[in-house]
């Protein structure tokens, strides 16, 4: 059944720039192999940590939003287990309401969702 | 004697009246479906400074969204949004 996630994974703060993007790049080739289809992207950057993971105390904070089949959610989350640069991750199925709110959220701020679409 | 005594009590101060300000469940007043994990500002309303959950009985929330509540800090707290403990939150 496909259905629509929203994953937030924070990669390490020793990666350059451009290593992060590729990190992010991975994640999304990966989802597109797999036949998701993503619905939005956004990168907040260079957060703090309200506690330090791995003795880091902060992080590069990337969300994914998509529509996938349910079957393949297992396979992107040991791909995130078994990659270090990523510190956190967290896949979240989302409900109609989360849906409707992310719309709305985003409707409020179209500059960025064309910014991070490009990127 | 007795029963005048219960009938006649006298306060050295005047008792206290407090009209109880009615609690609501500001989710279900304002209309607000999805409580997102994301949103650190506003989850800060229902921790306390320790950065423990509040529990309904002070924020009037109803059962429905205390759940959606719980899981939303739950999740900013894994991560690392939100803390798990904390000293002076507020």
């Amino acid at each position: 059944m496909v259905r629509q996630y929203e994953a937030v994974f924070i990669m390490t703060p020793v990666l350059s720039d451009e290593q992060m993007k590729e990190t992010v790049s991975k994640f999304q080739k990966f989802l597109k192999d797999k036949g998701a289809e993503i619905v939005y992207e956004n990168n907040w950057g260079l957060r703090k940590l309200t506690y330090p993971i791995q003795k880091k105390s902060t992080g590069f904070y990337h969300l994914i939003e998509f529509k996938a089949d349910g079957t393949i959610i297992a396979d992107f989350e040991t791909a995130f287990k078994r990659d270090e640069r990523i510190l956190r991750f967290l896949t979240v199925a989302l409900d109609k309401h989360a849906i409707a709110y992310n719309e709305k959220k985003r409707a409020n701020k179209p500059a960025e969702v064309a910014e991070s679409t490009q990127a | 004697m007795a029963n005048q005594g219960n009938s006649e009590i006298k306060y050295l101060t005047p008792i206290t009246v407090d009209v109880k300000k009615k609690k609501y469940c500001r989710f279900k007043k304002s209309g607000i479906k999805y409580i997102d994990y994301k949103d650190a500002d506003f989850l800060l309303k229902f921790v306390n400074e320790q950065g423990k959950i509040l529990p309904r009985r002070i924020t009037g929330t109803s059962t429905k969204y205390q759940r959606k509540v719980a899981q939303a800090i739950k999740r900013a707290r894994h991560l690392a949004i939100l803390p798990y403990v904390a000293d002076l939150l507020k």
